[in-house]
Formats: C-alpha cells, structure tokens, sequence
C-alpha cells in the first residue's frame, strides 16, 4: 500500500499528559514570544537598564495593565520552563526514586516562584514619590 | 535528523538556553520581589548594572533568549508545515542568522552604556 503523508509530523497522540504537554509548549511559547520582547524592548531599549529603579517601577505598575502583563509573563513562562525542566529530568534521570524527588522539587520550585511572583505584584503598592528615589542621573 | 547533525545541535542549543533561561527566571523573580522592601533595598540591586560584567551577562541573556525564540519557532514550523521537515536545515541557518542579526543591536545598546571610559560618552546611572 502506498503511503500517503498526512503532512503532519509525530507528535504524542495518546491524548494525556504527555499530548497536553506537548501542545502547551507550543501555544506558550507563541504568546512568550512576544511576551519577553515587549518586556526586553521596555527594560533595555526604551529605557537604559540602569534607570529600572523603584519609581520607574512604580510609574509602570500604577496603571494596573502593566501588572497583568508582568503576570502573564511570570505564569507562562514558569509554566513553560518548569515542564521542560520535567522532560529533561525524564530524559537524564534514571532511577524512579530519584526522579520522583526531582520532579517534586520541580513542582515545589513551581508553586514557591509562581507564589513570589504573584505577591509581589500583587502587593506592590509605590510609597510617595518623594521617597522613592531617583528616576535616573545622568553621570 | 538528529545525530550529529545540525538537527542534534539546534535540539541541544535549544536545551541549554532553555536551561539557562529557567535558571536566570528563578534568580529574576527573586530579584524583582526584593522591591516589596522598598526603594533604599530595591535601588541597590539596579546599581548592579554599572558593572560591565552585568550587562556582559545580560547580553549573553537576551541572545539566548533570541535563539530559544528562533528555533522555538522554527519547530513549531517543522511540527505544522506540511514542508517544515524538509526545510529543517533552512530554518536553522534563518534562526541562527536572525539572533546574531538582533542580537548585535542589543548588544551595542546595553553595553555602551558601560564602556564609557572607551567612548567618553556621558552615560544614565542610578543615583549612588
């Protein structure tokens, strides 16, 4: 029998974990794209890096936003890097127990930085602006 | 595709800098949370990028970024264009090509800033 391609490549067809983790890595790292560049185009070309300071900060963060941005970024890619640190774990780890100790550190790192993160942006609220420093000086 | 072939390299870049990247998110949203100690903490850690060393590294960052992104695409390619396999070596040389090409800009822009005393130019700081 002929066979005729589908055009498709492999790809992981049980519909489980595995099939969901492979979509997720795609679709998250679509959005990341743009994503991480409007984050680098904002911190290193709009702006030199060393005027980051706690009142640009809070200039960016008073319009809520940029809030939400900084969130996606934070949930995206920590999702995104956590599952490729599972597959590499799977790939290079042998035995079972150890894996298992890898991959609940992996989840633990997960959920302490995605915790971190949400506080921090949740919580941030700018202190007067007479307090909070410079925006920057120029040498 | 993959043994020892450009396929095994791109699929090994693209680990490291995934790696890498990972490494470097932990360590950023550590970094960034100190500003819930306010602006005398927070203002210290921006002090970091007088260093030339620094921004060295964040250059070395965003190229890394720059690749992950490429190839990342160039899989997403190869896993959704009829003729994506085929043309898997084309699309390696074009995210290669295209994260020195973007990189470079960057590059200049971050470190100029501190090879002042190359270019006497006067250059932004945070306040000391």
């Amino acid at each position: 029998m002929l066979q005729v391609s589908t055009g498709k490549g492999p790809r992981p067809a049980g519909g489980g974990f595995e099939t969901f983790s492979w979509y997720y890595f795609r679709i998250s790292g679509i959005l990341l794209v743009f994503l991480v560049i409007v984050h680098l185009v904002v911190m290193h070309i709009t702006n030199d890096v060393a005027c980051t300071t706690y009142s640009f900060i809070a200039t960016r963060y008073a319009n809520v936003f940029w809030r939400v941005f900084d969130w996606l970024l934070l949930t995206i890619g920590l999702t995104h890097g956590m599952n490729g640190l599972r597959v590499v774990i799977d790939d290079y780890v042998q035995s079972a127990r150890a894996r298992l100790w890898c991959l609940a550190l992996t989840a633990v790192l997960l959920v302490v930085f995605f915790m971190l993160g949400t506080l921090t942006l949740v919580t941030f609220h700018g202190v007067a602006s007479s307090l909070s420093g410079p925006t920057c000086v120029p040498k | 595709m993959y043994k020892g072939q450009s396929g095994m390299w791109s699929w090994l870049l693209h680990r490291i800098s995934g790696l890498g990247l990972l490494l470097f998110l932990l360590i950023h949203i550590a970094d960034v949370s100190m500003i819930s100690f306010g602006p005398q903490v927070y203002n210290q850690s921006v002090l970091l990028f007088d260093y030339w060393i620094v921004r060295l590294l964040s250059v070395a960052l965003v190229t890394a970024v720059l690749f992950h992104s490429f190839n990342g695409i160039r899989i997403i390619m190869i896993d959704f264009w009829r003729k994506g396999a085929r043309y898997q070596r084309v699309l390696f040389g074009i995210a290669l090509a295209l994260t020195i090409v973007i990189a470079l800009p960057f590059a200049y822009i971050i470190m100029v800033p501190s090879l002042h005393w190359l270019t006497a130019m006067p250059h932004i700081t945070a306040n000391r």
